[in-house]
């Protein structure tokens, strides 16, 4: 087949590229050669004529090509299905497990096809008893979990075919499309066609397209974890998730899978580190915005920054090998606070993991979020009202107590509710620092655990996502989600109204 | 007050307010204020006139030691407050700012109530031993400030929920209730419309009878109808000071004549 060529989506996209590219310079010289040569007399600059042909070709056809993509393997699926015999395709988790083999030895035959191991008579032999597969395809690097069932090779041949036909007429109408479009532009790139406006309408497009994937992805993302949460309710009780109090997951099936631990971990180990982040943060900002010269803010400033750059799985490490072996050296047996005469001998402390170790490195974390958002909230206070102050004889930390920070306070506010939706949705720290013993108790030298942590420790390993032992991992992460987005949506919403009383 | 041991200058101090003697201003590499001598009086509406730029807002900062708050600035030559030099490193800027109360362009009340607003000086400096003593300051300062009656009703609202005109006479009551000796006013009425204008020059009048105000205005109308003594500044020297109907009747320098009869600005 010589035009095998146009299946590859990526020779494809070359192809309509450079079709874009001639299809520029023939707008281009069109529009000049029937203004005369005399750029002036083109509605637009040339360079628009040009962009309006590259535009025309190259979008529709890439864009059919990716819908293209996206769809065929569906219906290729649901082409071969029927041929699969009824045994394999009683429940939706076996069809979806002979399907992939049969992807698979269809995407090996190709390979081996290329490498020249097989040819088309040689496959056609082995129809009735493909035994001697495996091996062959092992040997061109693809390795299969059993043998190869004839129906498994008849379905993987019918796939190839209706691919690789597929894909020729993909390539065929994806180059129509781009001839098509080309054609269009070029005809139309006349003195009198309004070149410039087109390509306007077509960046505002893009924009628009760019805009929109973002915020669908954002729909995707909740909806994915919405129908999982679904399907984990219908397995397990909901009362027990939200209105337990254990949290106890079992493979062997019999789990207590309740959240309030977890909650309780996580709302635990972000109070402790806002009490450590808050009162740090906000000094550092205030010290920077209001006490700092220039040259020194212009120093600190940025070095405050680069705790926020720090990978936290670095904090992590810290709070794993330095915080919390200090804080057992200070609160652990023989320690100067162990507290072991008020407790009949029990340390107070007794392992490096714990709420307080998690809570104090994600204090450290944080403080860069604190500070960074409530200097820049604090300088936005109109110096006016500081030379109100300053004149009627206030000094400077009475300005501060009196007049910017109550000036400032929705927007610090909001600042410190960024801070905690980071807190509760932070991992690494928690998983190095906090130990993963999900209980409800007030004791913060404890081990406890978050949800973040549960939802690693659930989907890792070899999981089976019919399980509610796996699928409470989605209803853990949707509850989150809400969590932090409702603090986000009351965040945002208080620093907004505090800019506009300024603007 | 310091007897006999007092030196010429402060004799010639003892009979005006303030009294400034060679005072530089440089802010970076510009010389912004060049040399001036100011006396002025107690009790005595006094006006700074002058084209933008020439200086009068920066040598009214210079009385209350405001420019301290700004790092690029040098002040050099002495002002006497008093006979009291507010420069001398024994003076405590936050001190002599209550002394000498400050009211700016733009009204710029604190996102605070009304009340509060008043209070802020009185609470900072403790001048009120209780509460009934305070509510007795704020609503002296608020009469002072010509404001009372229209605010009597709403101390607790906002004072940033007031007009334009109200806000300013806000601010002039705030500045009031510390009882300072010397009211500084920084075009106290270029935000606001003629007859916000017209009360707060009514105001200043008033406050005459307690205080020595320093004026600095654009308007030279204004500078007529409020003050008795008029200083004018043009690129940051002192061309010319006396008294007001002096100085728009007969000025003595040319620089003067021209810009009050509008031929320089």
């Amino acid at each position: 087949m010589t035009f095998n060529f146009l299946g590859n989506p990526l020779t494809l996209t070359l192809l309509v590229l450079s079709v874009a590219g001639v299809g520029y310079f023939l707008a281009r010289r069109r529009a000049m050669a029937r203004a005369g040569g005399d750029a002036r007399v083109l509605h637009s600059l040339p360079n628009y004529y040009g962009m309006t042909a590259a535009m025309f070709a190259a979008v529709p056809a890439l864009g059919v090509m990716v819908i293209w993509l996206l769809a065929q393997p569906m219906l290729i699926q649901n082409a071969v299905v029927p041929l699969l015999p009824a045994a394999a395709t009683e429940t939706a988790g076996t069809t979806s497990l002979v399907l992939s083999d049969v992807n698979r030895v269809a995407g090996g035959l190709t390979l081996a096809i290329e490498q020249g191991v097989l040819d088309a008579p040689a496959i056609a032999a082995l129809r009735d008893d493909p035994s001697t597969l495996r091996a062959t395809l092992a040997g061109v690097g693809v390795a299969l979990g059993s043998e190869v069932e004839p129906y498994v090779l008849a379905a993987a041949e019918t796939t190839r075919g209706l691919e690789a036909r597929w894909g020729l007429v993909r390539g065929l109408v994806v180059v129509a499309l781009g001839l098509a479009g080309l054609a269009l532009a070029v005809r139309a790139a006349d003195p009198a066609f309004r070149a410039r406006n087109v390509v306007e309408r077509g960046m505002m497009a893009l924009l628009i397209a760019a805009a929109s994937l973002a915020i669908l992805t954002t729909l995707g993302i909740v909806l994915s974890m919405l129908f999982e949460t679904i399907n984990f309710f219908s397995l397990h009780p909901w009362q027990d998730f939200f209105l337990g109090g254990n949290w106890a997951p079992n493979f062997r099936g019999n789990s207590e899978l309740s959240i309030l631990p977890l909650l309780w971990g996580t709302l635990y180990i972000s109070i402790i580190a806002l009490m450590v982040a808050v009162p740090v943060g906000l000094f550092a900002a205030i010290y920077l915005s209001e006490y700092a010269s220039p040259q020194l803010r212009s120093a600190a400033k940025p070095l405050l920054e680069i705790l926020a750059g720090i990978p936290t799985i670095v904090y992590g490490l810290f709070a794993l090998i330095t915080v919390g072996p200090f804080l057992v050296s200070v609160f652990g047996a023989g320690g100067l606070l162990s507290a072991e005469g008020l407790r009949d001998g029990d340390a107070l402390m007794s392992g490096a993991t714990a709420v307080i170790t998690a809570g104090l490195v994600m204090g450290i974390m944080l403080i860069p979020f604190v500070s960074s958002l409530s200097d820049d909230i604090i300088n936005a206070v109109p110096q006016s009202l500081r030379d109100g102050s300053y004149g009627l004889g206030a000094t400077p930390s009475e300005t501060i107590r009196n007049v910017v920070l109550p000036a400032a306070l929705p927007g610090i506010v909001g600042a410190i509710l960024l801070a905690a939706s980071r807190a509760i949705g932070e991992t690494m720290i928690v998983v190095l620092g906090a130990g993963a013993i999900a209980r409800i108790s007030g004791n913060p030298f404890e081990a406890m655990t978050t949800i973040t942590t549960r939802i690693v420790s659930q989907l890792t390993g070899d999981t089976d996502f019919a399980s509610q032992e796996t699928l409470v991992a989605f209803a853990l992460g949707l509850t989150l989600f809400v969590l932090t987005l409702g603090l986000n949506v009351v965040a945002l919403y208080i620093v907004r109204k505090y800019r506009e009383q300024y603007e | 007050m310091r007897d006999n041991t007092q030196t010429p200058e402060a004799q010639v101090a003892q009979k005006s307010k303030i009294s400034a003697t060679g005072v530089q201003v440089h802010y970076g590499d510009t010389h912004a204020i060049k040399d001036v001598n100011v006396e002025i009086e107690d009790k005595t509406v006094t006006a700074f006139i002058g084209p933008s730029g020439c200086g009068k807002s920066t040598f009214l900062r210079c009385i209350n030691r405001m420019n301290d708050t700004i790092d690029i600035c040098r002040v050099q030559g002495k002002i006497l407050l008093d006979g009291e030099d507010i420069y001398d490193p024994k003076v405590d800027p936050v001190q002599l700012r209550a002394k000498v109360g400050m009211v700016f362009q733009k009204p710029n009340p604190f996102p605070k109530s009304i009340y509060d607003n008043v209070a802020y000086g009185p609470r900072i400096h403790g001048l009120a031993r209780n509460k009934a003593e305070l509510d007795e300051i704020v609503e002296r300062a608020l009469r002072r400030g010509a404001i009372w009656d229209e605010v009597k009703d709403r101390l607790a609202a906002p004072g940033t929920g007031l007009s334009g005109g109200q806000q300013q006479r806000l601010c002039i009551a705030r500045a009031v209730a510390t009882e300072p000796e010397v009211l500084l006013m920084d075009e106290p009425c270029s935000a606001l419309d003629p007859i916000a204008t017209a009360q707060v020059e009514e105001l200043i009048d008033e406050l005459r009878q307690n205080y020595s105000v320093v004026i600095v205005t654009h308007s030279m109308q204004q500078a007529a109808r409020v003050s008795q003594r008029t200083a004018f500044f043009h690129l940051g020297n002192l061309v010319e000071f006396g008294d007001t109907d002096k100085i728009f009747t007969t000025p003595e320098d040319p620089r003067t004549e021209s810009y009050i009869t509008g031929r320089i600005g």
